[in-house]
C-alpha cells in the first residue's frame, strides 16, 4: 500500500515529466506506430492506403538497391565509428592539455555541431573538389596527388566519413568530462611504478572513460546507420541529383527517394521499421560485448 | 549498468524517431479530394487567399507578371512560398490536408502527379475560366496531358543550343562550325583538339555532353523516343544505346568522369567566373534563358558563338523543358488558382513581362535576349516588338538557333511512371560513365522502368 505521501509524490513527478511525455506519445511513439501500420499497406502518400500484407517486407528482400544501400550504409558505419571516436578522443586529450583557453576550444569544437548538416555538406563539396579544391591543393604543397574525393566512386564512402567529423564536437565534450573525471592518484601512482605516458594512457586512461568510450560508440553506430543528410546535400543535391553513384547510396537515402520520389511511403516505412530493427540488434550485442570491457565505479562485477 | 540500459532503451527510439519523421503522416483526403466538383464551381471571379509553391518568380519577368494577376484581381490576397519544388514539401502538404492552391513543378513530373492522384485534372478550369489552350504550343500541351486530361498550364519554354567560347576556339584553331552534333566522329575529334590539361589536372574541357541531364536528348537526336506515345518505357532502344556510348565515350576522352565531373562541379555558371568568361569549357549544349546571364559577362571579355543542336541528319532540334501550373488534390480555392494559371500565361501578360525585362536591359545599356514561352502567340509577338538584332554577332547567332528550334522541340513523353523512368535512366547514365557497359546498365534500367511503368499502370 502506498502512502498518501508516495502517491502525491508520484503525481508531482508525472506532472513534471508530463511535457516531455506528451511529446513523446504525440511526435515519437504516435509516429513510430503509424509507421509499423503503414508499412503493411501501400500508401503513397495521396489517396488511401490498402493493405498488403507483408508484401512490402518480401519486396525489400529482393530488391537489389535495398541491398546495395544497407553495404554502403555498414561500410560508412565501419569507416565512421572508429574514425569518429579515435578524432573524439584524440581531440579532447588535447583539449585537456591547453589549460586556461579551454573554455574556449571547447566552445568552438562544439560550434559545428550547431552549423546546418546541409549548409556544412555543400562547403565540403567545394573543399574536397578534386579538381579545383583546397584540401587537394593543400596536398598538392607536400607532393600527394588528392583523390576526386565527391566524384570517385571509390572514395565517396571516405569522404563522407571525413565530412562527418565535422560534427564530433558533441562526443569531444563528453571525452572531456570523462577524463577530467580520471582521478589523478592513479596517474601518480602508475607514475611511481614507472608508467610512460602510452602505458599509462591504455592502462589507466582507457579503462576509466571506458563508459564514455562505449556511449560515444554506440551513439555513432546509431548516426552513422541513419546517415542522410549530409549523404544528400552531397550527392543528392540539386546539383548532384542526376549523377548520384550507386557507391553513395545509402539506406536513408534510398528509403528518402522510395517515399518522397515514387510515391511508396509503405514500402518506405517498411525500410524504417528494418532499419530500427537492424540498429536494435546491433545496439543489443553491443551492450553484451560492452558489459565485459566497461568500468562502471560502484558497480557491482 | 542498469542504468546505462536504461538509457540506451530510451536513446535508440528516439534516434530512430528522427529516421521515420515525416512518415507517419496521417492519411488524408479521400479519393477524389478537392472542393470544386461541376463546372459551375470553376467559374466565377476569383476571391480569398490563394497560395502558391514552387514558384520563386524573383526577376523581373516574374513579378511583372504576379503584379498583372494582383491588378486583375485585387480581392485575392496572393502568398506565394518561395523556393523551388519539393516533392517532399509538397507531397506531406497534400497527405495533411493542407495543400497549396497552386504548384509550380516541371512539366516532366506531371504525368507522374497526375497519375498518382496527387493533382487534378484541369479541363473544369479551362472551361470555367475560359482558358484558350490553343493559344498554348502543341508539344508543351502534349506534357502536361495524360490520358486526354490537361493537368498543368505551361509556362516557359526551354530548349537548347550549343554555347561556344570563341576564344578558345581560335586558340585551338576550330571554326564555329565544327562544333556540330551531326557527325559524331568529327565531334569527338573536334573535342580532343579543344580539351586542356595540365598533368593530371584538367584546364579545359572540350564538348561537353552534358551528361547524365542530356541523355534523352542525345537519344532523340539519334532518332530513340526513351519514353513512347502511351508511357511505357524504351530505354534499351538499340539508338539509345548508341547515344550513350558516343556520349560516355566524349567524357572519358577528356579525363573520365570522375576528374570530368569534379572539375564541372567547380564551375561558377552565374557571374562573370562562367565557365565560358573563363575558358574553362570550349563549347556544350546549354539551355536558352542562360544567354540573358552570359550577357553581363561580355564587359568581361566573353566572346560567345553559337550553333544548333541538331540530330544525325542535320535538323535543328532540342529536347523540350519548362515548368507548368498545377493545382493540387484538396486545393481550397481552385478558382483563384485557375484564374492565376490563365493570367500568368496570357498573351497580355507576357507581354508586360517582356516590357519590364525590356526596362531591365534598357537600364543595364545592354540587349533583349528573347523570352521563351509556351505561348506562341505571345512568343511571335515579343519577337516582334522588342527582339532586335542583338549588337554581339555570337549573341545574334545564339538566340537565332534557339528561335529556330521552338518549332521542332518536343518533350519526353508524359508517363504515369515518369519519376521512375527518370531515375532509372540517370543510374544507368551514372553507371555506364563508371565504366560499365552502356548496353547492360539500360537493358537493366528498362527492365526496373518497365516494372514500375507496369505497376503505375494498373494502379491508375
Amino acid at each position: 500500500m502506498a502512502s498518501a505521501l508516495q502517491r502525491r509524490e508520484s503525481r508531482a513527478a508525472l506532472g513534471f515529466i508530463s511535457p516531455w511525455l506528451i511529446g513523446f506519445f504525440l511526435f515519437t511513439a504516435g509516429p513510430m506506430v503509424a509507421s509499423l501500420v503503414l508499412s503493411f499497406t501501400d500508401y503513397s502518400l495521396v489517396g488511401s492506403a490498402h493493405g498488403v500484407g507483408t508484401a512490402n517486407y518480401q519486396e525489400l528482400l529482393s530488391d537489389p538497391r535495398v541491398r546495395t544501400s544497407l553495404a554502403n550504409t555498414f561500410i560508412y558505419a565501419l569507416m565512421y565509428v572508429p574514425l569518429g571516436t579515435a578524432v573524439a578522443l584524440g581531440l579532447a586529450l588535447l583539449l585537456q592539455r591547453v589549460g586556461r583557453a579551454a573554455g574556449f576550444f571547447r566552445t568552438a569544437f562544439y560550434l559545428p555541431v550547431m552549423t546546418p548538416a546541409v549548409a556544412a555538406g555543400a562547403m565540403f563539396l567545394l573543399l574536397l573538389n578534386g579538381q579545383r579544391g583546397l584540401v587537394n591543393q593543400v596536398l598538392g604543397w607536400v607532393g600527394i596527388e588528392g583523390p576526386n574525393w565527391t566524384t570517385d566512386p571509390s572514395w565517396l564512402k571516405p569522404s563522407l566519413a571525413v565530412v562527418s567529423l565535422w560534427a564530433v564536437g558533441g562526443s569531444v565534450v563528453i571525452f572531456l568530462a570523462a577524463l577530467h573525471a580520471v582521478p589523478r592518484q592513479l596517474h601518480e601512482a602508475a607514475m611511481l611504478d614507472g608508467a610512460g605516458p602510452v602505458r599509462r594512457f591504455f592502462s589507466v586512461t582507457v579503462p576509466m572513460i571506458s563508459g564514455a568510450i562505449f556511449f560515444s560508440v554506440i551513439t555513432h553506430t546509431i548516426a552513422a546507420l541513419q546517415m542522410f543528410d549530409q549523404a544528400y546535400t552531397m550527392f543528392y543535391g540539386p546539383q548532384q541529383k542526376a549523377t548520384a553513384s550507386d557507391a553513395s547510396l545509402v539506406y536513408m537515402v534510398y528509403l528518402f527517394q522510395n517515399a518522397f520520389q515514387f510515391f511508396r511511403m509503405g514500402f518506405a516505412s517498411a525500410m524504417a521499421w528494418v532499419l530500427f530493427a537492424i540498429i536494435l540488434v546491433i545496439t543489443v550485442v553491443q551492450v553484451r560485448l560492452g558489459n565485459r570491457f566497461v568500468y562502471y565505479e560502484g558497480a557491482e562485477r | 549498468m542498469q542504468r546505462m540500459w536504461r538509457g540506451l532503451a530510451v536513446l535508440v527510439p528516439v534516434a530512430l524517431a528522427a529516421g521515420c519523421a515525416g512518415v507517419g503522416a496521417k492519411d488524408a483526403g479521400g479519393p477524389g479530394g478537392g472542393t470544386a466538383t461541376g463546372s459551375s464551381s470553376w467559374s466565377g471571379t476569383p476571391t480569398g487567399t490563394l497560395t502558391t509553391m514552387g514558384f520563386g518568380g524573383e526577376d523581373e519577368v516574374g513579378q511583372s507578371r504576379v503584379a498583372a494577376f494582383k491588378a486583375a484581381n485585387p480581392d485575392v490576397k496572393v502568398t506565394i512560398n518561395k523556393g523551388d519544388f519539393d516533392a517532399q514539401q509538397f507531397l506531406t502538404a497534400v497527405a495533411s490536408g493542407n495543400p497549396p492552391d497552386l504548384v509550380y513543378m516541371s512539366r516532366n513530373l506531371i504525368g507522374t502527379y497526375a497519375a498518382k492522384g496527387a493533382i487534378q485534372p484541369l479541363d473544369e478550369c479551362i472551361s470555367g475560366q475560359g482558358i484558350d489552350t490553343g493559344q498554348y504550343r502543341p508539344a508543351a500541351m502534349r506534357s502536361v496531358t495524360l490520358a486526354d486530361k490537361v493537368y498543368g498550364v505551361p509556362e516557359f519554354y526551354i530548349v537548347q543550343a550549343n554555347l561556344i567560347d570563341a576564344t578558345a576556339l581560335s586558340k585551338a584553331g576550330v571554326s564555329p562550325e565544327q562544333i556540330q552534333t551531326k557527325d559524331w566522329s568529327a565531334l569527338a575529334t573536334t573535342s580532343d583538339k579543344l580539351f586542356v590539361k595540365d598533368g593530371n589536372k584538367i584546364k579545359a574541357l572540350g564538348y561537353d555532353p552534358k551528361l547524365p541531364d542530356s541523355f534523352p536528348q542525345w537519344a532523340l537526336a539519334n532518332g530513340a523516343q526513351i519514353v513512347g506515345e502511351d508511357g511505357a518505357p524504351h530505354l534499351d532502344d538499340p539508338k539509345a544505346v548508341e547515344a550513350l556510348k558516343f556520349t560516355v565515350d566524349l567524357v572519358n576522352r577528356q579525363g573520365g568522369w570522375t576528374k570530368f565531373k569534379a572539375f564541372r562541379d567547380s564551375y561558377d555558371i552565374f557571374g562573370d567566373k562562367n565557365p565560358l568568361t573563363v575558358h574553362s569549357i570550349a563549347a556544350f549544349p546549354m539551355e536558352n534563358w542562360y544567354v540573358n546571364v552570359l550577357r553581363d559577362s561580355i564587359p568581361a571579355g566573353l566572346k560567345l558563338q553559337s550553333t544548333p543542336f541538331t540530330d544525325r541528319q542535320g535538323q535543328p532540334m532540342s529536347l523540350l523543358g519548362g515548368s507548368a501550373w498545377a493545382i493540387p488534390k484538396g486545393a481550397k480555392n481552385p478558382v483563384a488558382a485557375c484564374a492565376w494559371a490563365k493570367t500568368m500565361t496570357s498573351t497580355d501578360t507576357w507581354m508586360k513581362a517582356a516590357k519590364a525585362r525590356m526596362d531591365t536591359v534598357t537600364k543595364d545599356k545592354s540587349f533583349f535576349t528573347g523570352l521563351f514561352t509556351a505561348n506562341k502567340a505571345a512568343d511571335d509577338q515579343i519577337r516582334q516588338t522588342y527582339l532586335k538584332d542583338a549588337p554581339d554577332p555570337g549573341f545574334k547567332a545564339a538566340i537565332d538557333n534557339f528561335y529556330a528550334s521552338l518549332d521542332t522541340a518536343t518533350a519526353l513523353n508524359p508517363s504515369p511512371a515518369g519519376a521512375e523512368i527518370d531515375a532509372a535512366w540517370k543510374s544507368a547514365v551514372a553507371r555506364a560513365l563508371e565504366g560499365k557497359d552502356p548496353a547492360a546498365v539500360l537493358a537493366q534500367a528498362q527492365k526496373e522502368a518497365q516494372q514500375a511503368y507496369e505497376k503505375a499502370s494498373t494502379d491508375g
